[in-house]
């Protein structure tokens, strides 16, 4: 069958499974809002400081949402043997992992972005700067998951991987993180963000082209 | 009819843990032809399959496919790999797990339907795979063999979990995949029951 036949079969199918599996869509959105809403009660009735760092809070819960999800990206493919079915298939692998990985953000990346607005309501962020946080997320989410799906892939074979793996993606998270929150602080006080935007969308291009590729690699020597 | 093939291997060795599992290994296998490899546990019958599989690097050696190194993408295409994991999701139906495998592959000989009729699974399309049984579950990942197109079988243990009538059934499709020009490698601790095909044994101490 063809690229595009391949590639669609496997969005369909992990969206399936998603819908199959419930609490894995539930978990990481569950902790994005409990964590955001326990912000106030532990900052006390400060509005003003509330909304001063909103951005950071919604960024840095997002992130680690997203950091929680990734280990379900290829764990029930690698202990099943789908992912040993996957790698032998004739068609690019990288290409079947950036279905894979689109799929893992329609699960846990966007259903953040549609939550965030009430939580950055309730954090007191000005209307201002609404729109721009959502663009943030839009562009920002998914780096997330293409750069935790190389972690994900050197560390699905080990037992206890999941502290390396925070080890690993963290550092590449916090670029997202500086200018993606910076976006939004400076959207609420009437500035210009076309630089930050600018660079979260190379961000993501660059993600989109060379990511699969070690993930690709990391898999093969995964399964090895 | 499967065109002229031949996989090759030369000289392979494999070292795990400072141990020589096996080394100078030579074998050619042509169409038509199975090849099985005998053993006692732990004496690297998975670990040259995965080799032939491309998963595993050799520690010495290569291995050919037509002449080609297996890196080769024909080798994907002409390849099919039923190991000790089934690669079936067991949150979803037989028909879904079938349809996944063939969009990942060529389309081969059989349809989806002829298939699990083959392997005595019609019927049981809309059923989801973790309800299915061990040695259904068995069938369900041979039958990925028949519907995508391959030439070559590479198959782990194949006759685990089957009761009698599965294994007989299992040799029934093997003796026809070779009678149409296709090569299996194979390791079993089964006693292979193949009286009309040309079975090379590779025994690893």
């Amino acid at each position: 069958m063809s690229l595009a036949t391949a590639f669609f079969a496997i969005i369909r199918r992990d969206l399936l499974l998603a819908l199959r599996r419930r609490s894995e869509i539930a978990n990481p959105l569950f902790f994005f809002v409990l964590v955001i809403t326990l912000f106030p009660l532990g900052v006390g009735a400060k509005p003003h400081l509330l909304q001063a760092i909103a951005p950071g809070i919604i960024w840095v819960s997002a992130l680690l949402a997203a950091m929680l999800s990734l280990d379900s990206l290829f764990r029930s493919d690698f202990d099943d043997g789908s992912l040993e079915q996957m790698l032998l298939s004739p068609h690019p692998v990288s290409i079947l992992i950036l279905g894979k990985v689109f799929a893992h953000w329609l699960v846990t990346g966007l259903p953040l972005l549609l939550i965030a607005p009430l939580l950055a309501v309730f954090l007191g962020m000005p209307n201002e700067s609404l729109g721009v946080l959502l663009l943030t997320l839009l562009l920002g989410t998914p780096v997330l998951s293409l750069i935790g799906a190389i972690g994900v892939a050197l560390t699905v074979g080990l037992r206890r991987g999941g502290m390396i793996l925070s080890l690993l993606v963290l550092p590449l998270y916090v670029p997202v993180l500086i200018f993606a929150s910076n976006a939004v602080e400076m959207a609420a006080g009437g500035l210009p963000i076309s630089a930050q935007i600018n660079i979260l969308i190379a961000m993501l291009l660059m993600a989109l082209v060379l990511a699969p590729w070690p993930t690709a690699a990391a898999l093969k020597m995964s399964v090895s | 009819m499967i065109d002229n093939h031949t996989l090759q291997a030369q000289n392979l060795s494999c070292i795990r843990d400072d141990r020589v599992l096996f080394s100078g290994l030579d074998f050619t296998l042509k169409n038509n032809q199975v090849l099985l490899l005998e053993g006692k546990n732990g004496s690297g019958k998975t670990s040259l399959l995965r080799i032939l599989c491309g998963f595993r690097e050799p520690d010495a050696g290569e291995v050919r496919w037509c002449g080609e190194p297996i890196e080769s993408v024909q080798y994907r295409i002409d390849m099919a790999y039923v190991g000790h994991l089934d690669g079936i999701k067991k949150e979803l139906t037989v028909l879904e797990n079938l349809t996944v495998s063939l969009a990942l592959a060529q389309v081969g000989t059989h349809n989806i339907q002829a298939a699990l009729a083959r392997v005595q699974l019609a019927g049981f399309d809309d059923v989801p795979a973790q309800a299915l049984s061990a040695g259904q579950k068995r069938r369900l990942s041979l039958a990925r063999l028949l519907i995508t197109h391959n030439a070559l079988w590479i198959l782990d243990e194949p006759f685990t979990a089957l009761d009698k009538q599965g294994i007989a059934l299992i040799e029934h499709l093997m003796a026809e995949h070779c009678d149409q020009g296709g090569m299996i490698v194979l390791s079993s601790h089964h006693d292979l029951n193949l009286p009309t095909t040309d079975v090379q044994r590779i025994h690893l101490a």
